[in-house]
């Protein structure tokens, strides 16, 4: 090996106590930050899924101008056959149609406004939390039953049970006058009054009937396996779709924008907390490579004397200190990478967050993110950090004046 | 060629109330291979005459010259350059690196000159067996005497055969035999590759190898006489 490599490297155990405290923060840091930061973006994950899946899916066909302008004329035309081609040509995907209208509905005593969903039941349970949350009756069926399923509240508004008789009144897709009647099968409960109260579900062809949609909808819904997934296949679903009816395909971001700017803030205040550790743990690193270099002034002095300019100094300086950094950093990975690879199988509970995972039928725990990225990036900046308040003392090195500094003991 | 010209130099030091002159208007040529030995009592002035000579430190006034270049005038990166390639020190104290082996503060600073791994390894062997410490070379200083810290020390100062050596009390730790051994084989580059050599030395016995003996007192030069080597 190189003799200034070894030099740095022997000097750096010197105080074998003071390098490896140095060395335990930067581990604990590099760790604290690994757990951390792959736990967050398991839990944007999560987040992101889990809002997805009650609903929403990751992604949308529809027709343009419908998400900002909801209106009932603005349709995909032959949405279940759609659907099911969709089905066919990305078997991975989890795929149903679905329409949407407005309508007053009314049990015997009552009436409320509720919005109903046009669903195909055989295929919904898979893009929506909202059918496996039944807690009385059954799901939908047939696609062609005159039955509904509705929230808990608005059963216990409109005082009605499973066997009794909604009836539906709003308009068709042309504009006029629509009415059913259906019978009460499910009642779901999600816990979230909003949409306990507002959402009823009848099977798809029943709903076109009902709303004269003639086989149209007004949203194909797709979930894909993973988020990653959903990115990556959404072109391909989009270049598959009918060229001629200028359909558009929506991402959860434009689905849901709020989402992403729930994360965002969330990162801002998670980064600025990680930015006060990464400061604390590079002023431990500056407070031992000063003393470090402060008591070799004498040391210093005669290398200098012996014609080593303070630059070539002050890259010994950094060497060291990198050296330092990088046990740092390879421990800390270490640590980062089996506390991560453990959480990212096995998943990590927060306490109540079983109770209200199960209330939404979704997964109770939260599933680290163990990427590349998650796992090197906390550690890889405490690195940087720690060569930053190298700078410092190494510049000091310039202020030295031989005579004096082989004076000093 | 001059090896050293030095040109009225002084340099005073404070210290209370009272104004050191460390060096009142010195002058003194020294040629090129010369073998010239600086004594003079403690506190005389050696000390701070080499440092002067060597580019460690500033005289307030006068001039320095090295090798036909002006020093004093110098920047530190081209002093620290002119060090590196040409001039070989020994100081008063060992001054070596606490964690490198003999052998590594040897090869140090030829690293820092480029000299190639496999020539820094031959040539610090074969430099610690002419200052007698073949054996040592992988002993740290804390685990060697004195007298063989101060030989490392020597060793590393003329390992690259500078054109100039510097020494500050090389034989203040050695015995006798040692001692001469040592100024043997100073005299030896001195002849084979003319290295000129400025000694400062209280010892009478090192004074003997010198071909010109420079008396020093409270920073004036006050005898400079030319002798035949022993
Ligand atoms: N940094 C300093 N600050 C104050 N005075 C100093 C300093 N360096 C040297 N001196 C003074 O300058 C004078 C010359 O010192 P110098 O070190 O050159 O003497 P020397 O001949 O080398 O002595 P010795 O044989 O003891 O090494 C002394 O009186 C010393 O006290
Ligand atoms: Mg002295």
């Amino acid at each position: 090996m190189n003799i200034v490599a070894r030099l740095a490297w022997r000097n750096l155990w010197r105080h074998r106590r003071r390098t490896w405290l140095t060395v335990g923060a930067m581990v604990f840091s590099n760790t604290l930050l690994v757990f951390m930061i792959s736990m967050q973006f398991g839990m944007y994950d999560l987040m992101i899924d889990n809002t997805l899946k009650v609903f929403t899916g990751h992604m949308q066909v529809q027709a343009p101008g419908y998400k900002d302008d909801q209106k009932m004329r603005q349709t995909v035309p032959d949405i279940v056959p759609l659907a099911g081609r969709l089905r066919a040509e990305f078997p991975t995907e989890k795929i149903a149609a679905r329409g949407w209208a407005f309508a007053l509905a009314s049990s015997e005593e009552r009436s409320y406004g509720v919005g109903i969903f046009g669903v195909e039941p055989e295929y919904e349970p898979q893009v929506s939390s909202i059918p496996g949350l039944i807690a009385e009756g059954r799901y939908l069926q047939q696609s062609d039953a005159p039955e509904i399923v509705i929230g808990a509240v608005l059963a216990r508004n409109l005082r009605v049970g499973i066997g009794d008789e909604l009836t539906l009144l709003g308009s068709g897709r042309d504009g006029s006058f629509a009415a059913a009647v259906a019978t009460v099968v499910g009642i779901f409960e999600s816990g979230v009054p909003d949409v306990d109260r507002s959402f009823a579900q009848m099977p798809i062809v029943a709903f076109q009937d009902v709303f004269f949609m003639e086989g149209a909808g007004h949203q194909v819904v797709i979930s894909a396996p993973t988020l990653e997934e959903a990115e990556r296949i959404l072109p391909d679903i989009d270049a598959a779709l009918p060229s001629d009816e200028g359909l558009v395909m929506h991402d959860w971001d434009a689905l849901q924008p709020g989402l992403k700017q729930a994360i965002k803030a969330d990162m801002s205040s998670a980064f600025f907390m990680y930015g006060i550790l990464v400061v604390l743990v590079a002023f431990s690193v500056l407070n031992t490579q000063l003393m470090s270099v402060l008591e070799r002034t004498h040391e210093f002095g005669i290398v200098m004397s012996l014609g080593l300019k303070p630059g070539q100094l002050g890259r010994l300086v950094m060497l060291e200190t990198a050296m330092l950094g990088l046990i740092g950093f390879v421990l800390g990975a270490i640590g980062g990478v089996i506390v991560t690879s453990y959480f990212s199988a096995n998943g990590l509970s927060i306490p109540g967050m079983e109770e209200m995972a199960a209330n939404f039928n979704l997964p109770p725990r939260i599933y680290f993110q163990a990427t590349p990225w998650t796992m090197a990036i906390g550690p890889f900046v405490v690195f940087v950090f720690t060569l930053l308040a190298a700078v410092y003392p190494a510049l000091r090195l310039h202020k030295l004046h031989p005579v004096e500094a082989m004076r000093v003991n | 060629m001059t090896a050293v010209r030095c040109v009225d130099l002084c340099k005073t030091y404070r210290q209370g109330d009272e104004d050191i002159k460390a060096l009142d208007h010195v002058s003194i040529d020294i040629e090129e291979a010369g073998f010239v030995c600086l004594s003079a009592p403690s506190g005389g002035g050696k000390t701070t005459l080499l440092n002067a000579i060597g580019g460690l430190d500033m005289p307030d006034s006068g001039e320095v010259w090295v090798a036909d270049r002006r020093i004093d005038q110098m920047s530190k990166g081209e002093l620290a350059e002119l060090r590196l390639s040409s001039i070989g020190f020994v100081f008063q104290a060992y001054n070596l690196i606490p964690v490198l082996t003999a052998r590594e503060n040897i090869e140090f600073v030829m690293q820092v000159q480029g000299v190639p791994a496999k020539q820094r390894a031959e040539q610090s062997l074969a430099i610690l067996e002419e200052v007698g410490l073949s054996g040592l070379e992988d002993r740290r200083p804390a685990e060697m005497s004195g007298g063989q810290q101060q030989r490392v020390a020597v060793a590393r100062a003329i390992v690259s055969r500078p054109a100039l050596v510097l020494a500050d009390e090389p034989t203040a730790n050695l015995d006798s035999k040692t001692s001469d051994e040592l100024m043997t084989l100073f005299t030896e580059l001195n002849r084979h590759h003319n290295t000129t050599f400025v000694i400062a030395t209280h010892d009478q016995r090192v004074m003997r190898y010198a071909k010109r003996l420079v008396r020093m007192l409270d920073g004036r030069i006050v005898d400079d006489i030319a002798q035949d080597a022993a």
